[in-house]
């Protein structure tokens, strides 16, 4: 593992640096538009909705292209950036081939764009987290399948006996993707209605979260902060243990997305039981991850790349301590249902894995430009706005799920509860102004680094022409 | 180290990647769903149309196409997002809602793909059928804020067209005629086709489990824990 890509090594055949920095600059435009989507949906909580009565506005479809392009656009590019990056590197073979990858880029995109439209014009499929419109669904399927092959190529090819634990979770995350894939959006759309579809349906909720972002992101903090570092990973047992456990628990905890559903009881409580078990799992690799931080603390007040990293291993402890307590029957009686669950999905798909692939933006993106961040001040804002304003979310929305879970139970009138929750939409909306700032800073820092890259002098440096 | 299965291609593939997998899948999906689908279902399209769509349809054809319009509209517009449909046996959900919800009520296939939902920003519809009449369902999907000042729900007016309503009067109260002595009517919103099937769909949204005596969630030997 090299962690630098030098002059020699940009032209070289082993990574393709191109299509990682085409899936960056898409992820990076997703992310705004995912940030704009969710605070414009945040002013209908407020009665501000900006587009009454405009249908293809309606914040109800608002809301579908929030989520779908969190989950398949931003998430989904900022991982696959990194997997053009780990995978060649981990196996030192390139994957299948680059005129395949940059198809794949065009076709997967396409895919997302279409989603958009789709959903826009009121054509979404009614399957939570899986709202790509059913016609789309084959083609999703079938290009995750391609994007599998080309990047097991080199897994396959190495012939590698043991693996480095990132790459671990990279073979075991490509084959479950698919699977899951085919699985959620066809099963409980086409075959099984009601309860039937809701079991499988929550298994779909909870594995693209668990068995393609999870894995993803664990594989790529297990790469970088060694790499970043420059120092050994802690424990190799532990990572054994962590990467078991994940495989065994976390297929396991679909139910509890319908918990006190008409689900068959035992299920329920078989996926509270595996929920729980998911601690093993977040234990050793949070305390690998800090335990590797700790042999040297002091790199942590520079370098940028490891502060995302350390606030997303942070986050990714709290919520999983968090995700305990609220599958527990005695707390889903108060807060399923309510904005407790909001607060929990932002603070692990927007505190967790997105602190992660940021991180690893900071980190690779200036090698491959071969020119610094151009602002340290931008940077730094970048991250306090966006650390501040997750956690404020996240404290006001679980304070918000706690208020309109007693006020249910007490049997007031639904509409008090709607009244109650208006402070803490107010400050949801703020915290969502300041993340939206935040990465308003992040594309000035991006664009003024970028056309330096693209000066004379970096170019020179770089020793390549410019052709890019 | 080396050679340890667990470590190795073949043992993360084909033990971490494919059976684990699957094995969750048999037990936690496939297991479930047969079970389920012994159950014989309770609930589905009504063989008459309910008293209160009467007037809005002309036979259980016009009726039934309509459920189905409603449903897909219900998706499209995210409905499903900010309502759930199903009563928890827990949290007062009973007295509040009504008769807790079962799973032979869902095996039809207007709850194909099902619609749980996991959120509440409004009340849940699971039992919503003659809670309200069709007139205040229109005004509310109109401009729900008409009806209930507080909602934080979207309105729909692509669901209406403007038409006629009543005749409109004049300062004197007489009724207005134009140039060639025709009564002017005041211009209002009248539901379209598409608004009717979202009423007839939200009317029918436990239609069948509010006529039911039995709320216990008793099936091959599993009992739901008791009611707090």
């Amino acid at each position: 593992m090299k962690e630098h890509p030098s002059k020699s090594e940009t032209g070289s055949s082993l990574v393709d640096y191109e299509i990682i920095k085409w899936h960056f600059y898409i992820a990076i435009g997703y992310f705004f538009l995912a940030i704009l989507a969710g605070l414009t949906y945040s002013l209908q909580f407020l009665q501000k909705y900006p587009f009454p009565g405009v249908s293809f506005l309606s914040p109800g479809r608002v809301r579908m292209v929030h989520t779908q392009s969190v989950a398949y656009a931003w998430l989904a590019n900022g991982i696959f950036a990194t997997l053009y990056y780990m995978i060649p590197k981990l196996t030192g073979f390139p994957v299948l081939s680059r005129k395949f990858s940059r198809v794949l880029f065009v076709v997967y995109n396409a895919l997302v764009v279409a989603t958009v439209v789709m959903i826009l014009a009121g054509l979404a499929q009614g399957l939570e987290w899986a709202e790509t419109p059913q016609i789309l669904d084959p083609f999703v399927a079938v290009a995750v399948v391609l994007l599998v092959i080309n990047l097991m190529a080199p897994v396959i090819k190495s012939r590698a006996q043991t693996m480095y634990v990132s790459l671990w979770y990279i073979v075991a995350g490509l084959i479950w993707t698919p699977l899951v894939y085919v699985m959620g959006n066809f099963l409980p759309q086409y075959v099984f209605p009601g309860t039937s579809g809701a079991t499988i349906s929550s298994m779909y909720i909870h594995d693209l979260v668990g068995l393609f972002v999870t894995p993803m992101g664990i594989a790529m903090a297990y790469y970088i902060v060694p790499v970043a570092m420059k120092r050994p990973l802690y424990s190799h047992a532990l990572s054994i243990i962590g990467f078991w456990g994940l495989a065994f628990f976390y297929p396991m905890n679909s139910a509890h997305h319908y918990l006190f559903s008409p689900i068959p009881m035992w299920t329920q409580y078989a996926s509270i039981v595996a929920s729980i078990g998911v601690h093993v799992v977040v234990y050793t690799v949070v305390f690998n991850i800090l335990a590797t931080m700790a042999s040297d603390w002091k790199q942590l007040v520079n370098n940028l790349p490891l502060r995302w990293i350390l606030f997303g291993t942070i986050a990714y402890l709290l919520t999983c301590i968090q995700c305990a307590v609220q599958v527990t029957l005695s707390a889903q009686t108060i807060i399923h249902f309510t904005d407790w669950v909001v607060g929990h999905a932002h603070f692990v798909l927007l505190g967790v894995f997105s602190f992660w692939i940021t991180g690893w933006m900071y980190y690779l993106l200036p090698r491959i430009w071969g020119v610094p961040w151009y602002s340290n001040t931008l940077a730094r804002w970048h991250f306090w706005l966006l650390a501040i304003g997750v956690s404020i979310m996240q404290i006001d929305l679980l304070a918000a799920g706690v208020v309109q879970g007693l006020m249910w139970k007490s049997l007031s009138p639904f509409i008090d509860s709607v009244a109650a929750s208006m402070p803490f939409w107010w400050t949801r909306t703020l915290s969502g102004i300041a993340i939206l700032v935040g990465e308003g800073c992040f594309l000035t820092n991006f664009y003024l680094t970028w056309q330096e890259s693209r000066g004379p002098r970096a170019q020179a440096a770089m020793g390549v022409e410019a052709t890019a | 180290m080396n050679g340890k299965v667990i470590e190795k291609f073949s043992g993360i593939f084909l033990i971490a990647g494919l059976f684990l997998f699957v094995i969750a899948v048999i037990t936690l999906a496939i297991v479930p769903v047969m079970m389920i689908d012994k159950i014989q279902p309770t609930a589905g399209i009504p063989q008459e149309i309910p008293d209160v769509m009467k007037a809005e349809f002309d036979s259980h054809e016009a009726y039934q196409a309509a459920l189905f319009r409603g449903r897909d509209i219900y998706i499209a517009e995210g409905c499903w997002h900010c309502h759930s449909q199903y009563v928890r046996p827990t949290g007062n959900e009973n007295l509040r809602y009504g008769p807790v919800s079962t799973p032979a009520e869902y095996q039809n296939n207007l709850h194909l793909p099902q619609l749980f939902g996991t959120r509440r920003v409004g009340p849940d519809l699971s039992r919503e059928a003659g809670k309200k009449s069709n007139d205040w369902h229109y005004a509310h999907l109109y401009k729900p804020t008409s009806v209930v000042p507080q909602s934080v729900m979207p309105e729909y007016p692509w669901l209406f067209t403007t038409g006629n309503g009543a005749p409109l009067l004049g300062e004197d109260g007489e009724v207005v005629e134009d140039e060639q002595g025709n009564t002017v009517f005041e211009q209002i919103p009248i539901p379209t086709d598409d608004a009717k099937a979202v009423v007839a769909y939200l009317q029918w949204l436990g239609y069948e489990a509010q006529n039911r005596q039995e709320t216990q969630h008793d099936f091959d030997g599993v009992i739901m824990p008791p009611v707090e």
